[in-house]
């Protein structure tokens, strides 16, 4: 289930069902509308034939213009490869830097303070930031020519706007590393250190430990943050709007492009290709959540 | 402490402190040009623009920026409080279900959401209002700030108001002497949240205040456009120095709890 808590089955406390649509229909409403509501209003521009005149005829022209352009499966290529590599390596750095603040507790108010400095820096500040530091003219650059690596802004290797997407890498690992870190350490340090002792009297090396131990430990919360920072990274406009290359595109940025395109018949398939990103989104939660239920039976009932 | 957490320690701050060093550079470099390491000039000319020659912008932009937070985060609060507490305490038929739609904005970008009530916002008069640009940022506020708030109230345990009940306190006095300073540290952390993800937000103000609302992030992407790196680099500060206030203010509040659960 994908919430801030694991599932707590002793949890019995009931209540009327009055008093529980008063507390969650403001909620609801909102996220209904607003939500729901532009999703609901976003298909149906994507879907009719001319969305600014009256003669309207439902067609799935735009979708299938859009998964027919041989961009989109470039496009898509880059998003994926984005969300993926940086999720993938916040998610194990982040293991790394909680394990290691949990242990040592001596320096976790100063580290602490540190480590939340990066939730506090919009993206959009540490895009420019890297720009500045990493660009063919940048400090880094700058730096390498000082001590005689490399020969001018021309040797420089490409690490903005470049095909790897070094830069736009970069700047989600360094923004996202902290969020994950603090959801383990919740858990890390709400468990205590018991079980770890319990295993190294059982002779357990710190190998096995870490893979029977603290990950089991840390999985449902590691799981629920790696996936929100992978459906935010496959989504997000501005950093790859700032550091990456003009050709290919991602896809929220090329989804931009075509809805402020001067030609009006542009706008939705910009429509249908946020469209797409939101139900890749879906997709891939509901896909999360189907595989997390499979490994919980097969870890209850092995052998079935 | 050995050696390996010291080690770990101090890559964490250099980390963190490093790309600041651009931003401070650039924003008193009158003149660097390329390879010079430093900038062969200091100067305050970055920082004198934005404080005379665009000091009204920028002015405008900071209370544009801090009040279209400070609203969405109160909106959220008041709405998300509830609910979190029905999720949080009781168990009812439908709850999963309840659940993952209420979080379901999290992970459906602000992007394919904006462009799509972005036609009806402008039929209905909302497209380049205050009012309308919150109503985009509540869209993803609310649930994170429900994320937020259901684990804060998993934890509660509200016999403590049955006991102030009962001993003859009325349901106000209950609410404020006894459930708002148990969950303050959590209301804290979910408003900083709030606050932070509308004070950084730029799409989706920028598709439903079409450039009305004039708000730090859309004038830091216009300078950016413009190439001039001092004055972009100073105004990128200015955008940080008002988040890492809050940050320290909070520090001492909310201790060793932090900000889990703030991206």
């Amino acid at each position: 289930m994908f919430s801030p808590v694991a599932e707590d089955e002793t949890r019995t406390r009931t209540i009327e069902t009055g008093h529980l649509l008063l507390l969650l229909t403001p909620a609801l409403l909102i996220i209904l509308v607003l939500f729901g509501g532009g999703l609901l209003l976003g298909t149906l521009q994507a879907l009719s034939s001319q969305p600014f005149t009256e003669k309207n005829a439902l067609t799935f022209a735009h979708f299938t213009a859009v998964l027919a352009d041989p961009d989109f499966a470039t496009s898509f290529a880059l998003t994926l490869y984005i969300a993926t590599v940086s999720t993938l390596v916040a998610v194990i750095a982040s293991v790394v830097v909680a394990i290691s603040l949990v242990r040592c507790s001596a320096g976790n108010r100063v580290l602490n303070f540190f480590l939340q400095i990066p939730l506090t820096v919009p993206h959009l500040v540490i895009a420019i930031s890297l720009l500045l530091l990493l660009a063919p003219t940048g400090i880094l650059s700058r730096l390498c020519s000082f001590l005689g690596i490399s020969k001018g802004a021309a040797s420089f290797p490409l690490l903005v706007n470049d095909p790897y997407a070094i830069g736009i890498l970069l700047t989600y690992i360094w923004k996202e590393i902290p969020f994950i870190t603090f959801m383990i350490l919740a858990v890390l340090k709400n468990s205590g250190n018991e079980l770890n002792e319990v295993g190294r009297t059982l002779r357990a090396n710190s190998w096995q430990r870490f893979r029977h131990i603290t990950l089991p430990l840390i999985a449902p919360s590691l799981g629920a943050a790696g996936f929100i920072v992978f459906a935010f990274t496959f989504g997000a406009f501005e950093v790859p709007y700032l550091l990456g290359r003009t050709y290919p595109m991602v896809l929220p940025v090329w989804a931009y492009k075509n809805y402020t395109d001067i030609d009006l018949m542009a706008r939705p398939e910009g429509i249908a290709i946020g469209l797409i990103i939101a139900a890749i989104a879906t997709c891939s939660l509901l896909l999360s959540q189907g595989l997390m239920q499979l490994a919980r039976r097969q870890r209850e009932y092995p052998g079935e | 402490m050995n050696k390996r957490s010291v080690l770990i320690g101090l890559g964490i701050i250099v980390a963190v402190v490093i790309p600041f060093l651009p931003l401070l550079l650039w924003s008193v470099s009158d003149q660097w040009f390329y390879p010079a390491l430093l900038p062969q000039q200091f100067g305050l000319r970055g920082w004198q623009y934005i404080m005379t020659t665009a000091g009204q912008q920028i002015t405008e932009g900071l209370v544009q920026s801090t009040s279209l937070a400070l609203v969405t985060t109160c909106c959220s609060l008041l709405v998300a409080l509830p609910a979190a507490r029905a999720l949080g305490l009781y168990s009812f038929p439908g709850k999963k279900l309840i659940g993952l739609f209420l979080l379901l904005p999290i992970i459906v970008p602000p992007l394919c959401v904006s462009m799509g009530y972005h036609l009806w916002f402008i039929r209905i008069g909302l497209a380049e209002t205050f009012a309308g640009v919150v109503m985009a940022h509540l869209t993803f506020c609310l649930p994170y700030t429900i994320f937020v708030l259901w684990g804060v109230f998993t934890d509660y345990n509200p016999d403590f108001e049955y006991q102030a009940r009962s001993l003859g306190a009325s349901p106000i006095q209950v609410l404020i002497n006894v459930t708002l300073p148990m969950i303050l540290p959590g209301i804290c952390i979910a408003a900083l949240f709030s606050f932070l993800l509308s004070w950084s937000q730029y799409l989706s103000t920028l598709i439903i205040g079409g450039g009305r609302l004039l708000t730090l992030p859309i004038l830091l992407f216009a300078l950016m456009d413009s190439g001039d790196r001092p004055v972009a680099a100073a105004v990128s500060l200015v955008f940080v120095i008002p988040a890492l206030f809050a940050l320290v203010a909070n520090a001492h509040f909310l201790g060793r709890q932090g900000m889990t659960g703030v991206r």
